[in-house]
């Protein structure tokens, strides 16, 4: 069986005919598996959803309880069978919850890996390397510029500048969902013990990371500090939320924004970011191409960021290539739009 | 050099004043000489090494990396040494035994003496020794495009910070020290006598204007200001001064210290009396300052050729004096320094030096006809190199920088037109990514109608909202991709009118339109004019005027 007549890209998303469901779909479908509850990949109104408890949960959180006609929770390594389909879930390492999805068709086998990275991070369980014939690889920083190096250095970067700047309150911009619980949690490893604060926005899904027993020490909303109070200590915000009015209520802050974009300096400058975190929860360029290359795969179909350039990098290592052509994830153009696209990466 | 790279950094990013002078002190306080010396001497502009071209770093990074890869990541990152120090693959290097990471000194001391041959072999050792800022620092400095947003200015107050000194202190001694600096951070920390200035012909940093707006004159009072011709040249300092055997050393500076008297040895033998004269560099043919255009002839050449000096006849019209023999007259007031200017123009009586004359007015509305109409209002013939009018406070001493309310320029109207976006490139820089480049065009008779024909190119002059807008357009417009450029939509009813602003116009054949611009701009965003009503090349051709003729003649 060819490997296009078990997954082929539709324009609800990544089409499973033969199991009869789609892929993190990007419109409402019968039948929908998500590998991870990002929004862009989780969306509300599908008719019955099969996912990770973590990622169902998320995907209560955000839409209330009728989000999807009916759920269905899958652990990490369980097997499920859809008609001539085997559908199997493995850690993707991105957030918690995250899965990569092998499915396979005889003795055909294709992994659609979603948004995954190979650097170690404590709030989630780590990435799940799964030998396979085809490998669906994200290339959000399919870039050889994008090297992210040890995430607990630029944490350290950060409490150096709490220690320059004591009396100015320091503005970390993470992604809601993953990011800011990571930053916390390596804040917390590299022995800081003070309060940490909250934007409004963030802490619905951090209390969700505490109550699935990950541990982030002592946590405050930043809502009703007094201005004075604030100097010195470090809070996490959505990242639109640290250029807008509401920075008011620090004293001169230090804006900082933890994402792999921050790789490139004129991306930082451009959101006016003075200190630059690269911290991200995508496979950075190395990780990308050991992981290409460990799962043993033949072809690759590349989806959602730098296609051009990973699809190249497989032909040049011997490797069948395509970018496959999936909209609404984040592609190029809207990549490139500060707002939108980098606030997840 | 890593922790130099670390300062850099973060200066990069902080745009507070007050937050860089704190991170700069902070390092001169860390770190020893000589290293900190040569970083203030990096931040000040005053390294001097052959720099190393763009072309050899692209070399460099070929032999490490896939062609295509380099390619795409280069027009993603949108800065050469960036994409560089990014991408750079170290060499397989042995765990052990790994040479230190170079010190800023020893990059810097090894510049200076490096043979052209030796140095792509050298930037490789380098390149594998540092770590990622480290590479990007080094690439900047090496390529001489150490662009951070910090003044000399800044560094010297926070150099002199170090020791709680006057920045004005470390200024006035400053064209007499050199790299790296010891016998100052020795003063700066108690260490040593204050360093003395023994230059015979220094430098002085600079006095500039603000732009005036319409709303100022309301504040100023005409008494109370000197008006001279603004000339469309460009701003020199020539000082001349006796070394300690008494001979004249004469040299001319650039408006930021640059020593630029190679370029003009004609000017040298003019220069014999100590002083320093603040001016417009220019051109004189038969008498007549020549327009901006034929001095450019002149500009940037390596080798100066007799015919050179014959055909564009070098001058200068000085406008202020800011030293006269062994006098600082920088205290002085203008009315008092432009007497003595008088006198020493006289004293000299050189035809290549003379006196830019003032301009008399009682009233604003006076000086608003004279701007309008420089011809008739004392600029003769050479009305055409005058851009405007010069306003100085006539009890203003000569401070360095930018202060307020001393100086005003009063620019006449730039010349503008209305054009069709025709094309958009990736920007560089601080604007990779976005859509910030624009081909623009206007309307010429075809051979099947009218048709659009491009006629310069403007990369500013809107805002970054603007910049927004625009970038939206063109995604949203696009009709086809070259690469980095976009082929976007201009028809008579669909497409973009972009105002531009210039400063003037000259032939040129290279240009399919025929004309080039000066510092084109983008002054105004006309969504609300389609295409069809946008200017056409007549109306360029019309500017053109006798400009062009000077250059051939």
């Amino acid at each position: 069986m060819r490997p296009q007549d078990i997954l082929l890209p539709a324009a609800a998303g990544l089409c499973c005919k033969p199991g009869g469901f789609h892929i993190d779909p990007v419109r409402p479908v019968e039948r929908a598996v998500i590998t991870h509850g990002h929004s862009d990949h989780a969306r509300a109104g599908h008719g019955a959803v099969l996912a990770t408890q973590e990622t169902l949960d998320m995907m209560r959180l955000r839409y209330g309880e009728n989000f999807a006609g009916s759920t269905q929770a899958i652990r990490y390594g369980e097997e499920i069978r859809l008609g001539d389909i085997r559908v199997k879930f493995h850690p993707a390492g991105h957030v918690l919850g995250s899965a990569q999805v092998a499915v396979t068709c005889k003795d055909t086998c294709i992994v659609a890996s979603g948004d995954y990275k190979d650097a170690p991070d404590p709030t989630c369980t780590p990435f799940e390397l799964v030998p396979c014939d085809v490998f669906i690889t994200e290339a959000t920083f399919g870039l050889p510029v994008f090297r992210h190096g040890d995430a607990a250095d630029e944490v350290k970067k950060l409490l150096a500048s709490v220690a320059l700047f004591p009396e100015r309150a320091h503005l970390v911009g993470a992604y809601s969902l993953g990011k800011a619980q990571r930053v916390i949690k390596l804040l917390r490893q590299a022995g800081y013990d003070a309060p940490i604060y909250l934007h409004g926005a963030m802490e619905k899904i951090t209390h969700y990371y505490q109550s699935r027993g990950i541990d982030l020490g002592e946590l405050k909303p930043a809502a009703g500090m007094k201005k004075a109070a604030l100097a010195g200590t470090i809070t996490l915000a959505p990242p639109s939320a640290t250029s807008d009015l509401w920075t008011r209520r620090f004293p001169d802050p230090v804006t900082a924004f933890a994402s792999g974009w921050m790789r490139v300096r004129a991306r930082a400058r451009q959101r006016g970011i003075e200190l630059p975190l690269v911290i991200s929860d995508h496979a950075d360029w190395d990780g990308l191409t050991a992981t290409i290359a460990a799962t043993g795969a033949g072809e690759i179909w590349v989806t959602h960021g730098q296609e051009d350039a990973l699809v190249h990098w497989c032909k040049s290592q011997g490797l069948r290539a395509q970018p496959l052509d999936l909209v609404g994830y984040g592609d190029e153009e809207e990549s490139e739009t500060p707002l939108q696209g980098e606030a997840e990466a | 050099m890593n922790r130099f790279a670390e300062l850099l950094d973060r200066l990069a990013y902080e745009p507070g004043r007050n937050n860089k002078l704190r991170l700069i002190t902070g390092y001169f306080r860390e770190v020893g000489d000589p290293d900190r010396g040569y970083a203030l001497a990096a931040l000040t502009g005053a390294l001097s090494f052959k720099h190393a071209k763009p072309a050899l770093i692209r070399d460099l990074i070929a032999s490490r990396t896939d062609e295509v890869l380099f390619g795409l990541s280069y027009d993603y990152v949108g800065d050469l040494s960036e994409t560089v120090a990014l991408m750079w693959p170290k060499a397989a290097l042995a765990a052990h035994n790994n040479p230190p990471p170079p010190t800023l000194t020893e990059v810097v001391t090894t510049l200076r003496t490096l043979g052209k041959t030796e140095l792509p072999k050298q930037l490789e050792r380098w390149l594998d020794e540092l770590d990622e800022t480290g590479r990007w620092a080094l690439l900047k400095l090496v390529t001489g495009a150490l662009r951070i947003g910090i003044s000399a200015r800044l560094a010297k107050t926070a150099a002199a910070a170090l020791g709680s000194k006057d920045p004005h202190e470390v200024e006035l001694i400053w064209p007499g020290l050199a790299p790296p600096y010891l016998d100052l951070f020795a003063w700066l920390e108690g260490r040593g006598e204050k360093p003395v200035n023994r230059d015979p012909a220094p430098f002085r940093p600079v006095m500039l204007a603000h732009a005036i707006e319409e709303t100022d004159f309301q504040n100023l009072d005409p008494a109370d200001y000197i008006a001279e011709w603004k000339w469309d040249g460009i701003r020199v300092q020539a000082v001349a001064g006796r070394d300690e055997h008494g001979h004249i050393t004469a040299r001319l500076y650039s408006r930021t210290g640059e020593d630029i008297t190679g370029s003009f040895p004609d000017l040298v033998p003019s220069l014999r009396l100590a002083g320093a004269i603040d001016g417009e560099l220019l051109i004189l043919r038969e008498g007549r300052v020549q327009s901006f255009n034929v001095l450019q002839q002149r500009l940037n050449r390596k080798v100066v050729s007799p015919k050179l000096i014959k055909e564009f006849p070098i001058h200068l019209r000085a406008y202020d004096l800011l030293g006269d023999d062994e006098n600082d007259l920088r205290e002085l007031p203008f009315a008092a320094r432009r007497a003595r200017l008088e006198t020493f123009i006289g004293k000299l009586g050189d035809p290549r030096i003379d006196l830019s004359p003032t301009v008399p007015f009682a009233s604003w509305d006076a000086l608003t006809a004279a701007r309008a109409d420089p011809a008739s209002a004392g600029a003769g013939e050479d009305a055409d190199a005058v851009e405007g009018v010069m306003l100085k406070r006539r009890d203003a001493p000569y401070l360095p920088g930018r202060p307020k309310g001393q100086w005003w320029k009063w620019k006449r109207d730039p010349h503008i037109i209305d054009a069709v976006l025709m094309y958009a490139q990736r920007g560089h820089g601080k604007r990779s990514s976005y859509y910030s480049d624009y081909t623009f065009g206007v309307w010429t008779a075809g051979a099947d109608g009218d048709e659009l024909v491009p006629v310069g190119k403007a990369y500013f002059g809107f805002t970054d909202e603007e910049l927004l807008q625009i970038d939206r357009f063109v995604r949203r417009n696009t009709t086809e991709k070259f690469g980095p450029v976009r082929h976007v939509v201009h028809e008579g009813d669909k497409g973009l009118v972009l105002e531009v602003a210039f400063e003037g116009l000259q032939r040129s054949p290279r240009h399919k339109s025929g004309v080039a611009m000066r510092f084109p701009r983008i002054s105004r965003l006309r969504w609300d004019k389609p295409p069809r009503d946008a200017d056409r090349l007549e109306t360029l051709e019309g500017m053109l005027k006798a400009e062009v003729a000077e250059i051939e003649a």
